[in-house]
């Protein structure tokens, strides 16, 4: 078996007990993304050099008998709104900040290096993580590893797709209105989004941040609580982290949940959905059921069209907030012609921000605004309780709630780029779940007849982590995807 | 509703962004449909909710006022777009003539 076919799981075990050497990992790692990425355009930045001294260190403390920690060897992407003090770049996918280098690292970046794993490049998103397709890329898009002519979802599209196309086995993204989760679902992997608070957002460039929050991606649901495992727990420089303890997320993983109750709201599957997306959760659905579990109707009336308009007025209005320090001063592009100080910030901006950014800024700039502060965005806050409300209703009821992750599978390029309201839609299903805090996870569970993926989407309460990942695992083995390996990787081989 | 070329420049101006007239005029009409779109929340009754800002129940979260290290000078003005010294250089602030 090649080892880019291996999971991070069957790596760490082999690199730890010296049938593979770390070299060798990253080695095969570089070289899958020298032979696809030239389709796939998955990454911003590859550091060849630093991820090889890196192995090559990582091997040095091995054979002295060191323990290198959880992910030894393990070489992973990180999405490029995440700082690394590391000579790579980190440019939010915008002009603003191209080959702006950051002071330090991420703590999420601190723990990838404790636990021994090897960062091997930045993956591409939709600029500052606004977008659900990663078109929105100041840099160009990624394509897609199942269909190069389709988008791999966004806003995390590039480590989406560099999972998918095999280029590392895990990768870091980040979701605010489901960017982990839905590119997971159009790409074939496994995405999930954390509890907010679960994982800190310390060195993650902010956009909403009452709604960022980091999480994994990987082939399969143990790798992804491999990665959680090793990246949660509280830090005192977010205080926004919570001070609880990281669960062994692995050791009960395979257990089932006994009398696991499926939640199924019928908002989830109403007008808009694609018949085979539905064809595909609903097999699933019935298979979990076929292995003991309860499907219970639920309702969350606010969930769908009301949350997306929550949504497009609560994180517009904090990136406006959060998106006010690119002013040309302290770092990233500076307009080389301005008259005066606020001269320089607005031609400085026009320059550095692409469409959608601006669109966001504004969008946010106004609902806070005088006169319009109390019809919007106290407005959007109150919808968001009644959010809440219908999440804490059905998890009373339900273990945990299920449905399709986006409403259809990947769209074109260029599809939806003319019409912004289109592509906010294709997070009609992952919004709600970070204006309530919880946690969310896409697992693949088939295809379309055409060959693209379809994920489905379980939801949980707040820091039920482990119980959510077992319940993964339950529609993981439930939905029995075949272990294909996408067309991209086919035709290059 | 829809946004008038005035609304546009002038949220551009607060939101401190440059526009230049056809992005006037193509962001009143993107702005107006999205706006349409979320004003949709006014068909829910919220008489009696209260805004939820913070889904987490976590409230000043402080440490102890005990000094820390910081960012070093030369770290912290590494990506400057223009650098004098120890200091970040920028366009004049204050109007000429403007007493001290």
């Amino acid at each position: 078996m090649a080892p880019t076919d291996l999971t991070a799981c069957q790596l760490v075990e082999q690199i730890r007990d010296g049938r593979m050497t770390a070299v060798e990992a990253a080695e095969a790692s570089l070289a899958a993304i020298e032979q696809l990425d030239g389709t796939v355009h998955a990454f911003l930045s590859v550091d060849l050099d630093g991820a090889r001294r890196r192995a090559q260190e990582i091997d040095r403390r091995l054979a002295a008998g060191e323990d290198v920690g959880s992910l030894a060897g393990v070489p992973v992407a990180v999405k490029d709104n995440m700082c690394t003090a590391d000579g790579q770049a980190t440019s939010c996918g915008s002009r603003i900040l191209e080959n702006w280098h950051a002071p330090y690292n991420a703590h999420v970046v601190e723990r990838l290096l404790a636990e021994g794993a090897v960062i091997v490049g930045k993956t591409n998103l939709d600029e500052f993580a606004m977008g659900s397709s990663t078109e929105n890329s100041a840099f160009g898009p990624t394509r897609n590893p199942w269909d190069p002519e389709r988008v791999p979802g966004g806003s995390s599209g590039g480590s989406a797709a560099a999972v998918a196309a095999r280029m590392v086995p895990i990768a870091l993204g980040s979701d605010t209105g489901g960017s982990i989760r839905q590119p997971a679902s159009l790409c074939g992997v496994v995405g999930m989004k954390p509890t907010y608070g679960r994982v800190s957002r310390y060195g993650l460039v902010a956009f909403a941040s009452s709604l960022d929050q980091i999480g994994p991606f990987a082939r399969n649901v143990r790798d992804a609580a491999l990665l959680l495992r090793a990246t949660a727990g509280h830090d005192a420089r977010d205080s926004t982290s919570v001070r609880r303890e990281v669960p062994d997320y692995l050791s009960r993983l395979d257990e089932p949940v006994e009398n696991l109750r499926i939640g199924v709201p019928k908002e989830f599957f109403g007008e808009g959905l694609d018949p085979e997306v539905e064809a595909d959760v609903r097999a699933a659905l019935g298979a979990c059921e076929a292995r003991g579990a309860t499907l219970v109707d639920i309702t969350l009336p606010h969930s769908t069209d009301y949350a997306i308009a929550t949504y497009y007025i609560v994180s517009p209005s904090e990136a406006s907030s959060n998106l006010a320090r690119y002013d040309g001063v302290h770092y990233g592009h500076r307009a080389a012609e301005h008259e005066t100080m606020i001269d320089m910030y607005m031609r400085t901006r026009a320059e550095g921000f692409g469409d959608e950014v601006k669109r966001r800024i504004m969008l946010g700039t106004y609902a806070l605004s005088a006169g319009y502060y109390d019809a919007y965005y106290k407005k959007a806050l109150k919808v968001r309780r009644l959010i809440r409300q219908d999440f804490d209703r059905a998890f009373a009821e339900v273990d945990c709630i299920m449905g399709p992750t986006s409403p259809t599978p990947a769209f074109r390029i260029g599809e939806r780029t003319d019409d912004p309201l289109a592509m906010y839609l294709s997070d009609v299903y992952t919004a709600s779940c970070p204006l309530a805090a919880i946690a969310g996870i896409s697992v693949p569970c088939g295809f379309t007849g055409s060959g693209l993926p379809v994920g489905l989407q379980i939801l949980a309460n707040v820091f039920d982590e482990e119980r959510l990942l077992r319940i993964a695992r339950m529609v993981e083995l439930a939905a029995d995807v075949p272990d294909r390996r996408p067309p991209v990787c086919e035709e290059a081989a | 509703m829809a946004l008038s070329r005035d609304e546009v420049l002038k949220v551009g101006t607060l939101g401190r962004i440059h526009l230049s007239d056809d992005e006037v005029g193509a962001f009143a009409t993107q702005l107006s449909s999205i706006l349409d779109y979320v004003g949709k929340l006014s068909e829910l009754d919220t008489e009696g909710v209260e805004p939820l800002a913070h889904a987490l129940d976590v409230h000043n979260v402080l440490r102890p006022d005990e000094p820390h290290e910081s960012l070093p000078t030369d770290l912290a003005l590494a990506e400057a777009p223009d650098r004098a010294g120890r200091f970040f250089r920028v366009p004049r602030v204050l109007d000429e003539g403007a007493s001290a």
